[in-house]
């Protein structure tokens, strides 16, 4: 009792003190320095429309390939943490019919809806985290229908290094031909799609690397998916 | 007095560190750090916002004027990924001491202690 006593009024002190900083913080003012000369620019310097990809691709392109490190990472520490001589799927009862209907149903759909998102990620709110993360559901609903049902592991592993290799390659064709890494070869030397601006065809290579990043934030989340619900069984 | 939506995060951030402070039960704890992780991204979020103006996606009438701030909403997307990751890292050592203790109350989980 007294622990929870101490603890509302701790918070009580931080409630305040971040209502006192939050107080110099106007809402709704307007306050943009950087994001001013990007919302300027970013047609002209990228061919995207939507901002926001367009900063978390191009401008910071980097910053990306370092999340997606995390992420990479993340993925390998939940298998190395999770990892046993013999795993195997231990769930006892069949989904209901529902589910397992509905799951054969939805799967391709939902796989396509996030490809949509991922593809179209330069023209409207999503991009390859949230379309990736979309093609993990598709998989967990296989999961939880299916008591029997495992990713295809050699296949997955492979496309994920493929992927998270294509990602840097690139950058480095962008090194090669422009002089930095991530360098938007296809928009700013090429040109394609400058009278497109706005349609699917546009964007130079944001669509590309979301695409890249897509499968690859798909395939991670299925395996930790896997590595989660998978427990050790005894010989 | 600050705008309902500092409120919204503030409290949001509040609630999860209560959770955090006094839930014995490991599970609970994380989803007190899943909370507080969404009430920093909702007060991140509502930092760039400007009143009147549209989503940062320039088409169809959306001049560069007329959008409201991109960069913390870019910041956003990588809090929320980085988010997950941490999470998901965090489960499989939950999975982890619930198979070496039988139990996830941190309280019995005896080794733990200096």
């Amino acid at each position: 009792m007294l622990k929870r006593a101490l603890a509302i009024i701790f918070l009580l002190i931080i409630g305040y003190w971040l209502a006192q900083g939050l107080a110099g913080v106007p809402f709704g003012e307007d306050r943009m320095l950087v994001g001013q000369y990007y919302l300027d620019h970013v047609k002209g310097q990228t061919g995207a429309v939507n901002a926001v990809t367009a900063i978390v691709v191009n401008y910071r392109g980097f910053d990306t390939l370092g999340e997606v490190t995390v992420l990479f990472i993340a993925s390998t520490g939940v298998g190395a943490l999770l990892w046993r001589k013999k795993r195997e799927r231990t769930a006892k009862t069949e989904g209901s019919m529902v589910l397992t209907t509905g799951t054969t149903l939805l799967f391709p759909f939902v796989v396509l809806f996030g490809a949509y998102i991922f593809i179209h990620g330069h023209l409207t709110p999503g991009g390859g985290f949230p379309g990736g993360a979309t093609i993990a559901t598709a998989f967990l609903l296989l999961y939880m229908a299916f008591i029997t049902y495992e990713i295809p592991h050699k296949a997955f592993e492979k496309t994920e290094g493929i992927v998270g290799m294509a990602y840097v390659l690139v950058g480095l064709i962008g090194l090669a031909i422009g002089g930095y890494f991530l360098y938007d070869w296809i928009w700013q030397d090429w040109k394609l799609g400058a009278d497109n601006i706005g349609r699917l065809l546009s964007g130079g290579f944001i669509p590309i690397i979301y695409t890249i990043i897509g499968i690859k934030v798909g395939t991670e989340l299925s395996g930790i998916i896997d590595n989660m619900l998978k427990e050790e069984v005894s010989e | 007095m600050i705008s309902v939506y500092y409120f919204g995060a503030v409290s949001l951030i509040l609630i999860g560190l209560y959770a955090v402070l006094v839930k014995k039960n490991l599970l609970k704890i994380l989803i007190g750090l899943s909370i507080m992780e969404t009430g920093v991204n909702l007060l991140l979020v509502s930092v760039g916002y400007v009143s009147g103006k549209s989503a940062p996606i320039l088409s169809e009438g959306i001049g560069p004027n007329q959008a409201v701030d991109p960069i913390p909403q870019a910041l956003v997307l990588t809090a929320i990924v980085i988010g997950v990751a941490t999470t998901a890292m965090a489960l499989s050592v939950a999975i982890l001491i619930h198979e070496k203790y039988g139990t996830l109350n941190v309280e019995e989980i005896r080794r733990l202690r200096g």
